[in-house]
């Protein structure tokens, strides 16, 4: 337990270091900034490029606009976090069942995984901002009875798109983890293959997802932003973002808030993957001790 | 000779066996030629020799883990394959092979549960082996919490869990210090004695091959064939005294010039069977 509290006043002093440095660097740094031959190396030190700290939480505390009834800049975007992180998690969900479904048709059949894992590896190469469109285009001719594809359900799509080759690769390696005098054992108990998943391979393949699992997780919620600022979904943090930047100009302050939120998504994102792992101390044990 | 059909009475009938392994570019190792062996029923047998010899190979084709390229494995009058998927054996390997998030009851009771076998008679079973195997304190204990004996001892109380009829452990006590390696044999003989179980044995000891087995078989490699079976009578009952009588010392000899027979005679090939 303390160890725990250590290191969350550590995370929490990093921060506060940041923005010591950020601080520093405005008050001593040329307001042009410094260039070496014509290359920009540090950014200006105006209120423009680089808003005090306690300008952007100023700023946050207040109305996002000044239209009559508007909400404070700090609960349009922690609402927008919630929704986007809502996305990123079915993104991930979805992510997570192809990635250990393909993972474990790969391991099953020797011939499915020469066939398939190049194609996996050939689909993180197309640029995300490139599929967008697309599946965007693809998803608003879905229409099943009263169902009716929606523009958030494409931001998912994307977001599994990057999160589930984490998880393929992952549950492929915890899958086949097991020493070949485990899976002897199993033969010569004659356990089948069903059998063997549940009680070696699956089991075995703890300490593999879970990493997995952090760095799926991490791609969902990237793959959600980015696909929210390039469909323009509405209601997530990455609408946010594009709205805010672009008053940067006349509101430079206001543009830090949706970021921050962002990155307190990731962190909220792998805090319960350790959450998750800390429930499953027993299938870690090699981790521990190793 | 006429070879007799495999009768029931017979725990492993193994007749005219070889394994050929294919090393690619169409050469080939002979790991086993045409091997014959009969284990009786309750009989304790170990397998000897250098390495590649191919007794380890000889185990692993009564535990139908591998297939024979020639000749019939039969054990307790069925195939090695029925006999596998019966559960008519259980098996230890060197390294105890025990799966690190189950706790030492759990790792025992890992075959029961497998086949389904109730909750109240799975509790039984483990409760009874644990006990054999002296573990009783360390039920709810980890692996990686024990010793690397007392991870063997679970292995084989792993591999008595469906009181099987043979027993098939490949060089179990390899990996241990002396002491424990003699004290870990003593506690084997009573345990075959109590269950009455056929023991197929694979080692590099002789000592312990003598120490524990009514028969030695004494293998040769390259291509491995048996050279020559050793009888061992030194009874059923067998203390820690039996390493100091002379009927051991006989027995060791014995087994130590079977295995050095090409340096000690220039007659190679001879037949000792």
């Amino acid at each position: 337990m303390m160890r725990l509290w250590r290191r969350l006043g550590l995370g929490a002093l990093s921060i506060v270091l940041l923005a010591l440095l950020w601080e520093a660097y405005k008050a001593v740094g040329p307001a042009g900034g410094v260039d070496m031959a014509g290359l920009q190396l540090l950014p200006r030190t105006t209120d423009l490029a680089m808003p005090h700290i306690a300008d952007m939480v100023i700023r946050a505390l207040e109305p996002v606009n000044s239209s009559a009834g508007s909400a404070p800049v700090w609960i349009a975007v922690l609402l927008a976090g919630v929704s986007s992180l809502g996305t990123a998690s079915v993104g991930l969900l979805i992510g997570s069942v192809i990635g250990v479904l393909l993972a474990l048709l790969m391991q099953r059949f020797r011939l499915a995984e020469s066939a398939v894992l190049p194609w996996l590896v050939l689909s993180q190469t197309v640029p995300l901002i490139a599929l967008a469109p697309l599946i965007v285009s693809w998803g608003g001719r879905v229409q099943i009875g009263a169902f009716e594809w929606e523009r958030w359900m494409s931001v998912a799509v994307i977001a599994a798109y990057l999160a589930f080759f984490p998880m393929a690769v992952g549950a492929l390696r915890g899958l086949q983890s097991p020493d070949a005098i485990h899976t002897e054992l199993m033969r010569s108990y004659a356990a089948g293959w069903w059998k063997s998943l549940l009680y070696l391979r699956l089991p075995a393949s703890v300490p593999f997802l879970l990493p997995a699992l952090r760095l799926g997780a991490a791609s969902a919620i990237i793959g959600t932003v980015v696909a929210e600022v390039s469909t323009g979904a509405k209601g997530g943090i990455g609408r946010l973002i594009i709205e805010y930047a672009q008053s940067g100009s006349s509101d430079p302050a206001k543009a830090y808030a949706p970021i921050a939120v962002a990155v307190v998504m990731g962190l909220i994102a792998a805090g319960v993957v350790a959450a998750l792992g800390l429930l499953l101390p027993r299938y870690r044990r090699n981790e521990i001790s190793a | 000779m006429s070879i007799p059909a495999p009768s029931s009475a017979s725990a492993v009938d193994v007749r005219g066996v070889s394994r050929v392994f294919r090393t690619g570019k169409g050469q080939s190792v002979t790991a086993l030629d045409d091997v014959s062996l009969t284990v009786a029923a309750g009989q304790f047998v170990s397998l000897i020799g250098p390495s590649g010899c191919g007794k380890s190979t000889l185990l692993r084709l009564i535990a139908d883990l591998d297939t024979p390229t020639g000749g019939e494995i039969h054990v307790f009058g069925k195939t090695a394959r029925q006999a596998r998927l019966n559960q008519a054996y259980g098996i230890a390997f060197q390294s105890a092979g025990l799966l690190p998030w189950r706790t030492v009851a759990a790792n025992i009771e890992l075959p029961l549960h497998l086949h389904n076998v109730p909750r109240a008679r799975r509790a039984e079973r483990v409760r009874e082996l644990i006990e054999l195997v002296g573990l009783a304190d360390f039920a709810a204990s980890f692996p990686d919490q024990l010793s690397g004996g007392m991870q063997q001892r679970v292995a084989i109380a792993r591999s008595l869990a469906e009181s099987p009829g043979l027993l098939l452990m490949d060089e179990p006590f390899g990996a241990l210090d002396e002491m424990t390696r003699e004290r870990m044999q003593a506690e084997l003989v009573r345990i075959s004695a109590e269950t009455g179980a056929a023991v197929v044995f694979v080692t590099h000891s002789i000592p312990e091959a003598v120490f524990l087995s009514d028969r030695v078989v004494v293998m040769s490699p390259r291509p491995g064939r048996i050279r020559a079976i050793v009888d061992v009578s030194l009874g059923e009952v067998r203390g820690e005294l039996l390493r100091e009588e002379a009927g051991f010392f006989a027995a060791v000899t014995e087994v130590r010039e079977a295995l050095h027979l090409d340096q000690a005679a220039p007659a190679r090939g001879m037949d000792l069977r």
